[in-house]
């Protein structure tokens, strides 16, 4: 016996065999190897008593009466389930078929009569191998399973916190939306955020960070939170772009940014404003004549340049009420077919020259790349807003709780803004910021935000840039209208903006008096009342929106200043 | 073939293997084949019992040493699926063996009497 390998561990081996002769010199043989020792003299006991003492091993004689050796190896097989339970036939069989059904009846060696204890222990020990080799790789196995699902869990846990945050705005709840993104995008990176300004525009971000998975999904919560914060406060575009942009550069690795479209549509202004860095050309669809005007990307992404060297300027294009603004994922471009050929801009187009339903592109589109593919991509984003009638100035809701004892109710304030300041610093925010203190003017705050953003661009470009607003009559001039307003912007270096603010008491509540005055050369105030207001003229709507808006509105010194009233009863 | 009814290596190879179970090794063999000598002599006309039995008794005899007898049983197996064999002048050979080997074996098992 000294000559046998060594035993690794000690198994617990059944041996089922009918002749009792073979069955002791068997086990004895067996026993003496240093392994224990369980056995059966049919196949039905041999299944029995697999099932209850499980051994790790089991010696089976082919031909046994009740239950032969190939069904007791099969049933075996069966409850051994995953683990390999090595079955080694004892067999005087001679002939290939006999040997083949041993195989089929899932047999793993063979020990022919009469035995020869090395080769038995030798081939014990080499099933034994394989027997741990099988457990290694399933005990792997479910480990990697338990990994997976534990970051499955985290990204849910993930999710669950970022769609708190994400959809904190009006994604979901705004009837002018329409958007398509597959549920965990957001672990390829894409992101899309929509709200409402104080003034009742909306801003919308599609973005797309570089990378995967968490990464990503981490550096889409501080954008957001930027997002929404400074779109409620009423920051334009181009503040907020800065914003974000600085907080990405500051945090994110240096290989990591954020592709985005960022967008204001205005229905009060009948326009969209536009800033595109590194996304593909979204479209604003003017459906009555059915142009597409792309949105292309003027600008790198977000997190990748330093505040210095970063580029704000954005487009302005006009939209009519029902014109719909298109923005997409490379996700949609990019999809591949079998043969690696890219979706491409081109067959989108082709996609939106067959859409004959403004309703359904999102239909025709994902149709059309399942039929490009075979199969969706799960990182294709595409979201459609169309431009409806503003919505009802929504009333703030109070920020605190107090008495309101502590209202500051007389008190006055002047600013003036010079031309440095006026050519990248927007001062609406701060003066909304402070007026909000007055709790009577909180529950309207909305038009507030709206009448002096209204006075203050009117000051700002008709005032001080010396802008015609007879361009904005059509699309083109349109165009040109914001064109000359950046170049004349970019160099001015004369002028103000003047916003004096008088906040004073009544006996029901208080008024609030707002004068803005400009440098310009004012304009003929008569005139200028006197035009009949035309719903689809894409000038002239802010005087009427103000005074619909404020309790009184009066203009003075040649048009030069203009000065509006707002009062508030008394709070409960 | 030279007739072997006995393989002395066998046996001492088996001694080797059993130590102190060897005398109970000869015992069970000795048993069991009785058993199985009286099942063939029952199952003379049944063709396919006989080939049963004979596949585990060879097993058993061919462990043990007995070559002959082994030999017979599978002559005796083979036979059995075939049609019209005369099976049971086999069944009188495996008798005649067995009844030739059995004194061997318990002498043999007399060695470790006690």
């Amino acid at each position: 016996m000294s000559a046998l390998a060594p035993v690794l561990e000690a198994l617990t081996i059944l041996i089922a065999e009918d002749s009792a002769a073979d069955r002791l010199l068997l086990s004895t043989i067996i026993r003496r190897q240093g392994h224990q020792v369980l056995t059966a003299s049919n196949g039905v006991e041999a299944v029995e008593i697999f099932a209850h003492e499980r051994p790790q091993l089991v010696l089976m004689d082919a031909l046994m009466p009740v239950m032969d050796g190939f069904e007791a190896a099969r049933q075996i097989k069966q409850l051994a389930g995953e683990a390999l339970v090595p079955v080694i036939f004892l067999t005087s069989l001679r002939e290939s078929e006999a040997l083949a059904q041993c195989l089929d009846a899932g047999g793993d060696d063979f020990l022919p009569k009469p035995y020869n204890p090395l080769i038995l222990a030798a081939k014990i020990n080499a099933m034994d191998r394989l027997r741990r080799l099988q457990a290694t790789v399933l005990q792997q196995r479910d480990l990697i399973a338990r990994h997976h699902e534990h970051l499955l869990h985290e990204q849910r846990a993930a999710k669950a916190v970022f769609d708190k945050v994400a959809h904190s705005g009006c994604i979901n709840a705004a009837p002018n939306i329409r958007y398509l993104q597959s549920p965990y995008a957001l672990f390829n990176g894409d992101l899309l955020l929509a709200a409402y300004t104080p003034s009742g525009d909306m801003h919308v971000l599609l973005g797309d960070f570089t990378g995967h998975g968490l990464p990503a999904a981490i550096g889409a919560m501080p954008l957001a939170e930027v997002f929404y914060g400074m779109t409620a406060k009423g920051y334009g575009l181009t503040q907020t772009l800065r914003e974000m942009n600085a907080k990405l550069k500051r945090i994110l690795p240096v290989d990591m940014f954020c592709c985005a479209t960022l967008l204001c549509l205005s229905a009060q202004r009948r326009a969209v404003e536009v800033w595109n860095g590194g996304m593909p050309e979204g479209y604003v669809h003017e459906v009555a004549t059915g142009r597409r005007t792309p949105l292309i990307s003027r600008h790198l992404p977000l997190g990748v340049l330093s505040a210095e060297a970063f580029d704000d300027s954005t487009e302005v294009w006009p939209m009519a009420l029902g014109d719909r603004v298109f923005l997409l994922s490379d996700g949609v471009l990019d999809t591949a077919d079998a043969n690696d050929q890219l979706f491409g801009a081109a067959r989108l187009q082709q996609v939106f020259a067959a859409n004959r339903e403004p309703d359904r592109l999102f239909e025709d589109i994902e149709q059309a790349l399942a039929a490009f593919r075979g199969q969706a991509r799960d990182d294709v984003s595409m979201v459609e807003i169309t431009l409806l009638s503003a919505p009802p100035l929504r009333v703030a809701e109070p920020m605190y709780a107090d008495s309101g004892q502590s209202s500051p109710l007389d008190w006055s304030v002047s600013f003036e803004f010079r031309a440095q300041t006026l050519k990248n610093y927007n001062p609406l925010p701060y003066l909304l910021q402070l007026l909000l203190e007055v709790h009577g003017l909180r529950e309207q705050g909305g038009a507030l935000y709206s009448v002096m953003a209204e006075l203050y661009s009117n000051a700002l470009e008709h005032g001080v840039l010396g802008l015609d607003s007879a361009l904005k009559r059509d699309a083109q001039g349109f165009a040109q209208y914001y064109r000359q307003r950046n170049e004349r912007l970019a160099h001015l270096n004369s002028g103000y903006v003047r916003v004096h603010v008088q906040v004073s008491p009544t006996d029901q509540g208080g008024t609030m008096t707002l004068r803005v005055e400009d440098s310009g050369s004012g304009f003929d105030i008569e005139k200028e009342l006197a035009r009949p207001v035309d719903a689809d003229r894409l000038s002239g709507r802010g005087l009427s929106l103000v005074r619909q808006l404020s309790s009184a509105v009066g203009w003075s010194d040649g048009g030069r200043s203009v000065c509006v009233e707002f009062c508030w009863e008394a709070l409960a | 073939m030279a007739d072997i009814h006995l393989d002395p290596d066998v046996l001492s190879g088996l001694q080797d293997v059993m130590e102190g179970e060897y005398p109970k090794l000869l015992d069970t063999f000795l048993d069991d084949s009785q058993k199985r000598i009286e099942a063939l002599r029952k199952a003379r006309d049944d063709a396919k019992a006989l080939g049963r039995i004979a596949h585990s008794f060879k097993g058993s005899s061919g462990n043990l040493g007995a070559v002959r007898l082994a030999q017979l049983c599978q002559r005796l197996e083979t036979e059995s699926v075939k049609p019209s064999s005369d099976l049971g002048e086999l069944v009188d050979q495996i008798d005649h063996e067995f009844a030739l080997v059995r004194p061997l074996y318990e002498s043999e098992r007399q060695r470790f009497s006690f």
